[in-house]
């Protein structure tokens, strides 16, 4: 960001103050108003940020930090790498927040945080400061893990396409590069990683793409779980009816390593694999903002949080969402539980500005659906309810399940649903 | 036939549900509630298109869909799943809330 957006900034929040937006009085600290700065601007801070607004009714001033210009959908990304969709149709500008809720966005990186003076340091060298603070940071990859992969040009050659963005056209362009008759090899990590299904329906869409454009090319997924992590039987199915002879299914493939310029896998207990193309979803943890703040007390991987508020249980007034959090039971890292996280924080954050206890009992629901082509989807689905004695959230006995069988129907939900999420978190 | 009496049933002891709930429930812990449906069907409830809006939507309506999604008696692809995950109480608390929202 540079001094000119800062002033921007500036003068639009004052200009705010004038409209009444932020009622005057709303500066000061633990009164009715307060300031919230929001770090993130995915499917958990984009909607944190726009609730904070509406809930307050414009008292509460929010900051959203984001270094891109606009936001891009990871769920549906998968049809972009098979070819059903295009980039435009994932990606929404982030100006309705400004316009029309009154959130300042400010487009940087945040580098630091000093929890005792409340604060956020960005790149561009800028401090915020904060009553309350949001961290919606998403993930980051463990290379550590894979050695290799710090080689030069390594990670341009070796995608993960695991946050949309460029990364989802590079590997689509790899593709339709590879010649028919080639093998594209997909591999997942151990759970807890981004998206549990995302993988299984990254390999139906490249299998469709193959079956319509380069009918002897392969499908080789070589997973490091023992079996399908989500929505297992419904994807086997798939496979078997819809792919056969084009996806390979391999089981306890957990990769060691990766030699980006010969094009081979390295295993820690199954022989090498070489193939054309290569999509390697390295092992993930919160992003760098919540780690280095010294706020991934599991495993040194994820954020622990009160489910109530979402603060953390690391740091006071420091609320954390999304993928970057050790999960509940059954819980998934998705969008939709991402944005989920962001409304009971908005909801907390809110009452606990204006000296109100936060609501008791969350309840939440998560929905994900998965293209098996480029029409028919499966979905599974589960409520979350907050459990007063173990103090964590837990499914809802006899709720949720998934689908009977893929269909034309659930896609067209799927594409509702996917409106609606983009409407509900940013316009 | 039996699954129609059951949801006889059920509407009717939705009524009380309904007037129990507006007494128990903190409206600020409803309208939370209510917001998790938004992901499918719109910032409270005003749904873009392709899902069913719920903003000003018949409260009874609503309600009989919702007990006849968790009975079975309503087919459904998700909502027979979602609605066994809330109590009648709540169910109802969150339809009355939808019910007053602006279309």
């Amino acid at each position: 960001m540079d001094r000119r957006q800062f002033i921007q900034a500036g003068s639009a929040a004052s200009a705010a103050s004038v409209l009444g937006l932020s009622a005057g009085c709303a500066s000061t600290a633990g009164g009715a108003g307060g300031n919230v700065v929001v770090v993130g601007g995915g499917y958990g801070g984009a909607t944190a940020a726009k609730y904070i607004r509406l809930w307050s009714e414009g008292r509460v001033n929010v900051t959203l930090v984001e270094p891109n210009d606009a936001f891009i959908s990871c769920p549906i990304s998968n049809l972009v790498i098979g070819g059903s969709k295009q980039m435009a149709d994932i990606t929404t500008p982030y100006d309705n927040l400004a316009r029309r809720h009154g959130v300042k966005i400010v487009k940087d990186r945040a580098v630091a945080i000093d929890a005792d003076k409340r604060q956020v340091r960005l790149a561009g060298g800028q401090t915020l400061s904060y009553d309350r603070l949001v961290l919606s940071p998403g993930i980051e990859f463990m290379w550590e893990a894979l050695p290799g992969m710090k080689a030069p040009g390594a990670q341009d050659k070796v995608l993960h396409s695991w946050k949309a963005g460029p990364q989802t056209v590079a590997l689509r362009k790899q593709l339709e590069a590879m010649p028919d008759g080639g093998v594209y090899a997909l591999s997942i990590p151990l759970a807890p990683y981004r998206c549990p299904p995302g993988p299984y329906e990254r390999a139906c869409q490249v299998a469709h793409y193959f079956s319509q454009a380069k009918p002897k090319s392969k499908v080789l997924i070589l997973d490091a779980n023992d079996d399908v992590t989500s929505k297992g039987p419904l994807f086997k199915k798939a496979w078997a009816d819809r792919y056969k002879g084009i996806i390979d299914y391999r089981p306890k493939h957990n990769l060691t390593d990766v030699d980006a310029a010969t094009g081979t896998l390295k295993f820690e207990f199954n022989d090498d694999v070489k193939a054309q193309v290569l999509n390697v979803l390295p092992p993930q943890r919160a992003g760098d903002i919540a780690h280095h703040a010294g706020l991934t007390t599991a495993n040194k991987r994820w954020c622990e949080v009160d489910w109530q508020t979402m603060e953390s249980k690391a740091a006071r007034n420091i609320h954390i969402l999304g993928d970057a959090l050790q999960v509940a039971p059954l819980m998934p890292k998705s969008g939709h539980m991402a944005n989920q996280h962001g409304k009971v924080a908005a909801a907390a954050i809110v009452a606990l500005l204006s000296g109100r206890q936060p609501n008791a009992l969350p309840i939440y629901n998560n929905t994900c659906y998965s293209f098996v082509s480029d029409t028919d989807v499966v979905h599974v689905a589960s409520v979350h309810r907050y459990d007063a004695a173990q103090k964590t959230m837990l499914t809802v006995p006899g709720s949720g399940g998934v689908s009977v069988a893929a269909s034309e129907l659930e896609g067209k939900y799927a594409m509702a649903w996917a409106r609606n999420i983009w409407a509900d978190t940013l316009a | 036939m039996k699954s129609r009496i059951l949801s006889g049933l059920g509407a009717l002891a939705l009524g009380m549900a309904a007037s129990a709930a507006h007494a128990q429930v903190d409206p600020m812990q409803v309208r939370s509630w209510a917001a998790a449906c938004a992901n499918c069907h719109g910032t409270a409830g005003r749904a873009m298109p392709g899902n069913e809006p719920l903003a000003g939507q018949s409260k009874d309506e609503m309600m009989k869909k919702l007990m006849d999604f968790k009975s079975g008696a309503k087919p459904a692809t998700i909502m027979h799943q979602l609605s066994k995950g809330y109590t009648d109480e709540q169910l109802a608390a969150i339809v009355a809330w939808f019910a007053a929202q602006k279309k």
